[in-house]
Formats: structure tokens, sequence, C-alpha cells
């Protein structure tokens, strides 16, 4: 270390101390760092394939009637099949403050229980409080299967027909 | 028997002399805790209610009573539930075991939060024990943690849905909320990540910062000058009066010993008599109507149904951090170790506590028959006309009713403070009635009885 760097007062010895103190310091932060970094990743969540959390495969595409909705309760989604032939995986838990949402089909909706949020075919609220529509998962039509990736959660405001989708 | 208990309280031999007495005092672990002398005034029930000592007693029950239970119990979702139950009907002492820990637990918060009320009330934040009110803050919310986390474990209908609501409002909060939300809950929603995590946050994680931070509560209170008290009125020769000093050994001793074994009397005989509540096993499929959180977060859970949950946790987010910053604010130290400051401030929490009891039910009422603040402003997002117009509403009611003491009242700073802290501490406590006894079905409105 360059004596000329330190202010005016320092002797060269407690230049070295300084150094050695400021060196310690930086290498107990990197350990700190270094530790909780690898706590942190140590303890990040892990999902597996067919496990809700990793793809799922619904079945068929010709197995889901038109207007229809069917719950994967493993999954935790109901899927979707709308009078346009579109499909859509909507998240079972309420956008409020997640309760499980219950298909009615004789009043076509879903509802929920615990704060009385009910949500229409597509997942769009249509009662209050729940702040915005039932959140999506992103689905694939493989070799006429239709597959839904519960890995990533989607969060929408309302539905849009962009979010449907078709099988070929 | 006596020598081992000898052996374990001092270092060393009886003492010879008065320089070796001097270092008996010196290494006994009672007086590590403690001075060897305390002010008469300071050990009447009175001032204190013996409510950090209860706390303490408290927190050391629910480490035995935990650390028993964590033989018995296994945290899988296969398995946690049918734990329970086996402790209820198998084990032997199993139920009381359970009892005890479980309403330790409950009656911890109430004794916690009653003594934060009694420090603020006789100012035993001040003279600088400033320290020692963010550190008792911070105890608090590891209270409120513990039990959060111990919410979950038994597994059944009850704690799967109170942890879903709970851990779901902090998905509201803004930037970080989705991603600890996530993180404690190993996933998106409650399961064996989930479980796995609030068991290891509950019997680890959180008793080793507890053990800390209780120790040091402790210390500093000795380090302050032991607990607060008033200063002595002038004597006729306008010298400060003596106040009577006691020695530690026994009389605090003794009446710290007396009040916990009262203490643990009475808790073990109401776990004999009231079983603690055990719902059925957990099913994610379908919730319960009402989904209801913990009791003691039901007065957040009644801010919830009126407002947008950002405003609904910023409120007593606000709160909280008005209460941590007391000390910043009120820093009148004449009053010190005085309930309610003065004459004054006794009018204040008169007024508050009489405002607390009959505002909010009112405020709930008129806001779940009649006001409708989203209608009222079509157009406007919700987020502002159910959030942030009702949170300034009740800002500014707070700030109205700290300026009706300040002026009308002629309060100072102080006093003035004691009568908002009496409201609003009273005000939870009724918005925590209306959503344990007066929330039914769909979270409507109904009569208990
Ligand atoms: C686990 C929770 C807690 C335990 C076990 C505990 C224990 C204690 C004990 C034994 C005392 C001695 C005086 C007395 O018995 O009142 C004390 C004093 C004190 N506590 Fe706590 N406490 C806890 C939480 C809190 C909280 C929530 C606060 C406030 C934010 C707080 C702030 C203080 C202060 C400032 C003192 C000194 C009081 C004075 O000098 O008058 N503590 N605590
Ligand atoms: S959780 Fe569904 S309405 Fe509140």
């Amino acid at each position: 270390m360059n004596k000329k760097t330190t202010t005016k007062n320092d002797t060269s010895e407690l230049n070295r101390r300084d150094f050695l103190k400021m060196g310690a310091s930086a290498l107990s932060l990197l350990a700190v760092l270094e530790v909780g970094g690898a706590s942190l990743l140590f303890m990040q969540p892990r999902s597996l394939e067919g496990e809700f959390g990793g793809t799922v495969n619904a079945g068929p595409v010709d197995s889901f009637p038109t207007s229809s909705v069917t719950h994967f309760p493993d999954g935790r989604f109901f899927l979707i099949h709308t009078e346009t032939g579109g499909f859509l995986a909507v998240y079972q838990r309420c956008t409020h403050l997640g309760c499980t949402v219950n298909w009615e089909p004789d009043q076509n909706r879903f509802f929920c229980p615990c704060h009385a949020s009910a949500f229409d075919i597509h997942g769009d609220v249509q009662n209050p409080p729940a702040p915005r529509a039932l959140d999506t998962f992103a689905i694939t039509v493989e070799e006429g299967q239709v597959i839904v990736n519960t890995g990533a959660i989607q969060t929408r405001d309302e539905f849009a027909p962009e979010q449907l989708a078709y099988a070929g | 028997m006596t020598k081992l208990k000898e052996r374990l309280l001092y270092t060393d031999k009886d003492p010879a002399d008065d320089r070796s007495r001097m270092r008996a005092v010196a290494n006994n672990l009672i007086l590590h805790l403690h001075p060897t002398k305390v002010p008469a005034p300071a050990l009447k029930w009175t001032y204190t209610w013996g409510l950090g000592g209860i706390s303490a007693t408290l927190t050391l029950v629910l480490l035995i009573t935990g650390v028993l239970l964590m033989f018995r119990y296994d945290a899988s979702v296969e398995r946690a539930y049918t734990s329970i139950q086996n402790l209820e009907t198998q084990v032997t002492f199993g139920a009381l075991i359970r009892g005890l820990h479980h309403w330790s637990a409950n009656l911890l918060i109430v004794t916690t939060f009653l003594h934060l009320i009694r420090v603020f009330l006789t100012g035993g934040f001040k003279q600088g024990r400033t320290t020692n009110w963010l550190v008792g803050v911070v105890l608090l919310l590891l209270v409120v943690a513990f039990n959060f986390t111990g919410y979950l474990l038994p597994w059944d209908q009850l704690a799967f849905w109170a942890i879903t609501v709970g851990t779901s409002l902090l998905g509201y909060v803004p930037v970080f909320g989705g991603a600890i939300s996530n993180f404690l809950l190993a996933g998106p929603d409650v399961g064996q990540g989930a479980l796995r995590n609030f068991y290891a946050i509950h019997v680890a994680v959180l008793p080793a910062i507890m053990i800390l931070l209780m120790s040091y509560h402790f210390w500093k209170v000795r380090k302050d000058g032991g607990i607060s008290q008033p200063i002595p009125a002038p004597t006729e020769d306008k010298r400060p009066s003596r106040v009577e000093r006691l020695t530690t050994i026994p009389h605090l001793v003794q009446r710290e010993f007396a009040a916990a074994v009262v203490l643990i009397t009475a808790v073990t005989i109401f776990a004999m008599l009231v079983p603690p509540p055990l719902e059925e096993l957990a099913n994610p499929i379908h919730p319960p109507n009402p989904a209801k959180a913990a009791w003691y977060f039901m007065g957040l859970q009644e801010l919830l149904l009126h407002m947008h949950p950002l405003a609904a946790m910023l409120l007593p987010g606000i709160a909280l951090a008005g209460i941590a910053a007391i000390p910043y604010w009120d820093k009148r130290e004449e009053d010190i170790g005085v309930y309610f400051r003065s004459k004054i401030g006794t009018g204040t929490a008169l007024i508050g506590a009489i405002l607390g009891v009959a505002l909010p039910p009112v405020l709930v009422v008129i806001d779940e028959y009649w006001l409708d603040l989203p209608s009222m402003m079509p157009g406007v997002s919700t987020l502002i006309s159910n959030g942030f117009v009702p949170l300034a509403l009740s800002l500014g009611g707070l700030a109205a009713i700290y300026s009706l003491f300040r002026v009308v009242g002629r309060a100072n700073r102080g006093e003035a403070t004691v009568g908002l802290f009496v409201f609003l501490m009273v005000s939870l406590v009724m918005l925590t009635i209306i959503g344990v006894f007066f929330r039914g079905a769909n979270m409507a409105l109904v009569m208990p009885f």
C-alpha cells in the first residue's frame, strides 16, 4: 500500500493495520454474501414433472367437448374448452386471497366460497372482491395432447382472445 | 442437592471476607439478570403488572412443551394431522402438552401486547430506553411470527386456510411480496414445501432469534438502570428525596417465582379443561365458508373487507412504524414512570378509549350497508377509490383526533399521543371482536347469538 494515498497523520504502521482491517471486512462481507446466497439457492422451491409446478399432460384434445370445464385437482387448474374451440387453463386459486374456486355448471361460473367472488367461464371477474381475472397457465398442444405448464403462473387483468390456445 | 444448586448459581465457594463477598455477588446467575438492588416502587404489581415476566415465563413453557411435541410430530402432509390426532388420543399426556403449548402461545400474544401497552403508558421507553423499545417491537413481531408458523402445523382445515389467506396477503405487498410468499411457501400455494419450511422456521430459526433477543432485552433493562421509575419529588430542603431500595434476593426473585407458579398453574388448569381446536384434515379443494385468518389477524382481515388489500396492509404498517417511532416523538422525560403521563393524559386516554369503542363498529356498519366508494367514483381504479381514498380518510381521522387533543384538550405532545395510542389499541381490539364474532358465511355481518 502506498503511503501517499493515506491521510496526513497516519503512520505507516496504522496504514498496514487499516489495510488488514479493510481486507478482513471485505472478506467477511464476501463470506456473508456467499453463505447467504448459497442458503437462498439451497432453499429455492423445487418441482417435478407431472406434479404441480411441472408440465401436466391433460389428455387428448378430443376428450374435451366445447364449452366444457374440467378440474385437474392434482395440477390445481381447470381446463376450459371454449365454444370457439380454444383451450384455456386457469389456476384454481382465487385471485382475492387464495381460496380454491368451484366450477358451478348450472350457474356457468366459478365461485369462491371464502368471500363470494365469482368469475365467468373465461375467468373474468363477475363479482368482486377479487381484483383480477383468474390466473392462467401456458398450454401447448403436442401430438394431439393438451400439455399444461403449471410452472409459470401468468397473471392478467381480464380475458383476451389471445390467451386461448388452439389445436393445430 | 443444595451443593449442586450452589454450584449452579455461584462459581465460588462461600465468601470469606468482604472482597470475596463482592465477587460472590458478581458471580451470581440471578444477579446477571437483575441488579443487586431495586427501587421499592418498581416492585409494585400495579406498575408493571408483571407482564414482561409473565411473557418470559410463557416463552419458557413454550420452549419446553415445544421440544416435547417435536418428539411426536411429523412435518409431512400425509402424517402431520394423524400425529396430532395421536397426541390427542393415544400419547400419554399428549393432549395436556399440546394444550399447554397451544394456550400459552395464544396467551403470549395477549401478554406481549399488554406489556407493550404498559411500557408505553408509563413512558418506559424514555431516558435512554429507545433501543429496548425497538427490541421490544421486534419481539412482538417474533411472537406473532411464532404463532403464525405454528398455526399451520396441525394441517387441519383451520390451519390450511388461515395460512392460505394469510400468505395471500403478502402477495399484495408491492415489489417483494410475491417473492417472499413464494419463498415461504416453497411454491405458489400451501403444500408439503410450505409445511416443511414453516416447521423449520418454527422450531429452529425463530427460537434461536427469540432466545438471543430476549436475553438482550433483559440485559438492556438492567443496563438502562432498571425499569423506569417516576422522578422523585424534591424534598423540603430541595434535595431529591431518596427512594427506598430493596435487595433483589429475595424481594424481586420471590415475587417473580410466585407469579410464575400462579401463571403456570392457571394455564395448566385451563389446558386440561379446554382442549385446543382440531378441525377436519386439510382439504385443498374445499375451503370452509367463511375462511378466517387466525384470531390475532382478524383485525387486519376486517380492514380487508373494507379496503383494497394494499391499503389494508399499509394502514397497520404505518401504525406499527408510528409505534416504533414513539421514543423519537414523545421525549419529555419529566413524566416518566407516571401512568398516562398526567391528569390531562388520563383524560385523553379516556376519550381515546371511548372513541375506540364507538367509532370502528359504526364505520364498519356504514361501510357494509351504505357506503360504496367505488361506485361513487366510477371510472376510477379501485386501488384509488377503495384503497388510497379510505386510507387517506383513516389517516386523516387519526390526525384529527390528535389535533383535537392538542388544540381543544390543550394536551402536550406526549398526552395527545397517549390518547391517539389508546384509540388505536382499542380500535384494534374492537375490529378483532367484530372479525371473530360478527362475521359469518361469505364474511357477511351476523349476530353471534
Ligand atoms: C417476548 C416478548 C417480551 C418479553 C418476554 C419481555 C420481557 C420484559 C421484562 C421481563 C421486562 C421487565 C419489566 C416488566 O416486567 O414489565 C421488560 C421491560 C421492557 N420491555 Fe419487554 N418483553 C417483551 C416484549 C416487549 C415489547 C413488545 C416491547 C415494546 C415495544 C417491550 C419493551 C420493553 C421496554 C422499553 C422495557 C423497559 C420498561 C421500563 O423501563 O419501564 N418489550 N420486558
Ligand atoms: S379468497 Fe376468494 S373471494 Fe376471498
